[in-house]
């Protein structure tokens, strides 16, 4: 229960801290990253309790379950939650010498931690309300990393993020409240209790596409995914990095919480359309990073492809699918934050993220090379690395539940992801460096310091390592997966969990 | 009472639709203003509106009368109400140190992070 509350007022706590010290940066950059040091400490406490108890649930204010405001964590929350403080971890410690003492002075970290409160929060919660305000305490504090800087393409950047994403919000809000009058409930338990209860819950189905149209935005699935790779490439490469890493896979929680527990009833409904916005995601993502050349639009244009495979993952629904997507959300976490951590090495060391302009660094620092290897062919799907083990288990899924167009798309698109991590690999590390390098032209400001800290390779070296770990030994994680997902196909305890200390509290029906 | 409130929440949903739509900044602003309004009403509205009678316990009994206005949406405009004022008042800030920035109100003139390099 401690550990609970604990992921949430860690960050909050920290954040505060941060906010009055905010004069002393080396304090601030101590205390930012101790912080994320214990939020990695407590959630890994919080996974260790979940596997024992199955289910911790706390109910706010003592009021009971479908009256106040639920906090409940299973394995899915609480494997989030790790996946989370670990990265928060990281970045926090690539961002001692990458964010420099102007940007710690606008309260970089402190909004740093706001931002993991939120993305834990709407782990955590059960009330689908809290979800939208714990969305919301996400967004703010991401609308204003991702402006931090204040240069234009930021600025740029940032208005289309901003746009799309509070029109996600206002939709969320509108498929909250058409639920609520329909249902009478917010608890995500309740609202597939009262579901599964109703024969004829035809009458939700417009608050269900508005919730899959909010989640998808905030995802980044098929037809609403242009604000992604317009805006991830703009902001410091710490903040983009925690982005690529954390927010896209909130929505995907968000959808996987949505179609295993809430409108668990209703999910032949909307089974074909994931499908399809799946395989749809999947091919646009990975045929946009083919014509790039800047290495974070590619790796960006690769986040939308991904999600395309959870989706998949979520979209076919059986046990093997759904410890495959759930696989493959905490694989792609690590590697994405770590690609996108070395893109940053490679943009400090040679002033520029475009490939055209930058070569022979497999000479220079094959070690970089060596680095860069590990996590992009994880993310191609080579065998020994983690991303084949979470592709192999979608695709077998896939091939179990006979959706033949879905499985060929799927092993089309890991080809294509192949592709673009062979061209940053032969056009960044193999290419000879092109004639008369460019010192003066494109210098982006930030990163007039060439050499690289510590602080910065450690992160990149230890999730590499981790990758690497999970590949070779993944039966751990996969056990960890399989668990999930037995308990993702098994709303009936989740429901009960939440719902059972108040079999004897009075009932009151709102009649209007 | 009900159809009149569904249409003003479909008029503001339409009207904030189409200013997003236009290409320019205050446009936008003024489209995710109404949007949000038009939201907002939508929560309020499916709670049912039920005149005169609040949701407090007259006298000695317990329970509250009977068709009484249920308070749970109202809370939650509340909420809501709150977050996106202070959203607005973001956006704005925001849109403005934009327009400084890139130098025109024109969305036709936001291309530069689209580009392929």
């Amino acid at each position: 229960m401690i550990w609970l509350l604990a992921c949430l007022l860690v960050p909050f706590i920290t954040a505060v801290t941060c906010l009055f010290c905010r004069r002393h940066v080396n304090l601030v950059r101590v205390i930012g990253v101790s912080g994320a040091g214990i939020l990695f400490f407590v959630s890994v406490m919080l996974l260790s309790e979940v596997l024992e108890s199955g289910y911790i649930v706390l109910q706010l204010g003592s009021w009971p379950a479908p009256f106040g405001i639920t906090l409940i964590v299973d394995l899915l929350s609480a494997s989030m939650v790790v996946i989370t403080g670990l990265i928060a971890f990281m970045v926090a410690i690539y961002s001692i010498q990458d964010i420099e003492d102007r940007l710690v002075r606008s309260n970089y970290f402190a909004l740093f931690h706001f931002l993991i409160m939120g993305v834990n929060g709407a782990f955590v919660t059960g009330d689908l309300f809290n979800l939208y305000v714990w969305f919301e305490v996400m967004l703010i504090a991401s609308f204003v990393l991702i402006t931090l800087g204040g240069e234009r393409d930021q600025l740029e950047g940032g208005v289309k993020y901003l746009v799309i994403n509070l029109v996600a919000s206002i939709l969320f809000l509108s498929g909250v409240g058409l639920l609520y009058g329909e249902l009478g409930t917010l608890n995500m338990a309740d609202i597939a209790k009262k579901l599964a209860d109703a024969p004829n819950a035809f009458s939700v189905t417009s608050s269900t596409m508005f919730l899959l149209a909010a989640f998808g935005i905030k995802a980044a699935m098929f037809p609403f995914f242009f604000w992604l790779p317009a805006s991830y490439h703009t902001p410091r490469v710490a903040i983009s990095a925690l982005f690529a890493g954390l927010l896209t896979k909130v929505g995907v929680y968000a959808l996987i919480r949505s179609y295993t527990l809430i409108f668990n009833t209703q999910f032949e409904l909307v089974q074909d359309i994931l499908l399809f916005l799946a395989a749809a995601t999947m091919i646009t993502g990975v045929l946009g990073a083919a014509v790039q050349y800047e290495i974070r639009k590619i790796l960006s244009f690769h986040i939308v492809s991904q999600i395309g495979y959870m989706i998949m993952g979520l979209a076919i629904g059986s046990a093997l699918a759904l410890s495959g997507a759930v696989f493959y959300i905490l694989h792609h976490i690590i590697v994405k934050t770590n690609l996108f951590l070395i893109g940053g090495l490679i943009m400090r060391k040679c002033g520029t993220a475009d490939l055209k302009k930058i070569g022979g660094l497999y000479a220079s620092m094959p070690l970089l090379a060596l680095l860069f290897f590990i996590p992009a062919f994880s993310l191609g799907g080579i065998p020994p690395l983690s991303g084949f083990w979470a592709k192999f288990s979608i695709i077998k899924a896939g091939l179990d539940g006979n959706h033949a167009i879905m499985v060929t798309v799927a092993l089309l698109v890991g080809v294509l992801t192949l592709y673009s991590m062979t061209k940053i690999w032969a056009e960044a590390f193999w290419k000879d460096a092109p004639v008369g390098k460019s010192e003066d032209s494109n210098k982006e400001p930030g990163l007039l310091q060439n050499k690289l800290g510590l602080s910065q390779v450690i992160p990149c070296v230890a999730l590499a390592v981790l990758t690497l770990v999970i590949g070779l030994w993944s039966q751990p994680l996969f056990i960890l997966a399989e668990r999930t997902s037995q308990q993702l196909l098994n709303p009936d305890a989740y429901i009960a969990a939440v719902l059972e200390r108040t079999t004897d509290a009075p009932i009151v029906t709102l009649d209007n | 009472m009900e159809i009149l409130i569904a249409i003003l929440i479909g008029t503001l949903f339409g009207g904030g639709i189409y200013c997003l739509l236009r290409r320019s900044l205050m446009k936008i602003v003024i489209g995710i203003m109404l949007l949000s309004q038009g939201a907002n009403l939508l929560v309020f509205a499916v709670g049912g509106l039920v005149p005169v009678t609040p949701v407090f316990a007259l006298g000695e009994s317990e329970v509250p009368p009977v068709g009484h206005a249920d308070p749970l949406p109202q809370a939650l405009v509340l909420t809501a109400i709150v977050i996106g004022f202070g959203l607005v008042i973001f956006t704005i800030a925001l849109l403005l140190r934009a327009y400084d920035a890139v130098g025109s109100d024109d969305m036709n003139a936001f291309n530069q992070t689209d580009q392929i390099s």
